[in-house]
């Protein structure tokens, strides 16, 4: 995986600056760029949710959204999915630390897709675009598209765990 | 260093929360820092390459391009080309919003505008490695196939939805927009 990653970039990249010098120093400049802005809030999280797997116990987690919290967890974690706005290099770590501490793949699986496709916090900049229609219509059945997937992420990681 | 500051208030301020931790609950504070020091490191390792791809189709794939090949064809292609266009630009979705919107204005489909916003949330490729390399490879194919197949889904509904009852209100505020 991650020979590939590099090894792809890499090729890509020399590519890129055999075509066009400037484009790709530019291209390495926004790469940068986006660094640097992912960075505080890309720590902030780590710390966060480090200090906070700390605090809560292996239980806790359990009951909140562990395997067993059932479909209860999946709505909890669905709706926080759904309330934040934090990009997917941050998120998945987040729930790679989740899942260590005890949180099931059901939850973990519709907190990430809520994540992704349902915004409330960008839903007044989405109606304004789209219409009122649009924007609550798409965030409504993305919210219930997580369930979705929560199933069958669950179903999944079942049968090869 | 001022610029410092501001950008880096926020991990600061939990950073004094961790000292403040050493001091009173050493423990917990050695426990925080060794799951903070090991995700930092998994994720310095990765990211690099995966920002560089992001800079590298943000240069090569300029918008206006993007705007003419989702423009006015509709259809399986134009559907496919979406879901495709999606998973390439970078950027967080509000950037998306206003691309989508003038795409939808210059014709094309509710259904093909759907599957672009939907697939550039969360189908992009730089954060579907992160993905694998997290939750790895089944999590991410799984979500990944889902989300596909439920885009196209959404798409073509709401479409139906739209055309059958048709958002009045809004379509009266975009006739005073220019062309």
């Amino acid at each position: 995986m991650n020979i590939v990653l590099y090894g792809g970039t890499a090729i890509l990249l020399a590519l890129s600056f055999q075509k066009d010098r400037g484009k790709s120093m530019k291209a390495l400049k926004k790469a940068w760029k986006a660094f640097e802005n992912i960075l505080p809030q890309f720590l902030v999280v780590i710390l966060m949710v480090s200090l906070l797997l700390s605090l809560l116990d292996h239980d806790m987690i359990l009951r909140i959204i562990g395997a067993e919290s059932g479909w209860l967890g999946v709505l909890l974690a669905s709706l926080v999915g759904s309330v934040t706005l934090i990009p997917g290099f941050v998120a998945f770590p987040t729930a790679a630390l989740l899942l260590q501490g005890g949180a099931g793949y059901m939850q973990i699986a519709a907190f990430i897709s809520s994540l992704m496709m349902v915004g409330i916090v960008t839903l007044p900049v989405e109606m304004r675009y789209f219409g009122k229609r649009l924007a609550i219509m798409r965030n409504v059945l993305a919210f219930f598209f997580s369930f979705v997937v929560a199933s069958v992420i669950g179903f999944v990681m079942e049968v090869l765990i | 260093m001022k610029k410092f500051l501001k950008q880096f208030k926020l991990p600061l301020g939990v950073a004094l929360v961790y000292i403040l931790l050493f001091v009173f609950s050493p423990d917990i504070a050695r426990r925080s820092s060794e799951v903070t020091w090991e995700y930092f490191l998994e994720m310095a390792f990765i990211l690099p390459p995966v920002f560089i791809l992001m800079g590298l189709m943000e240069v090569w794939l300029p918008k206006d391009k993007i705007q003419k090949w989702l423009g006015n064809d509709s259809g399986l292609r134009g559907g496919f080309f979406s879901l495709a266009l999606g998973t390439l630009p970078t950027g967080p979705v509000y950037v998306a919003f206003p691309l989508a919107a003038s795409l939808l204005h210059k014709g094309a489909s509710i259904t093909n505008v759907v599957i672009f916003l939907g697939s550039w949330a969360a189908l992009k490729i730089p954060q579907l490695m992160v993905e694998i390399k997290f939750l790895g490879l089944p999590f991410a194919l799984t979500r990944f196939a889902l989300t596909t197949i439920a885009l196209i889904i959404m798409g073509l509904f709401m479409k139906a939805m739209l055309t059958r009852f048709p958002d009045k209100e809004w379509l009266k505020s975009r006739e005073n927009l220019p062309d």
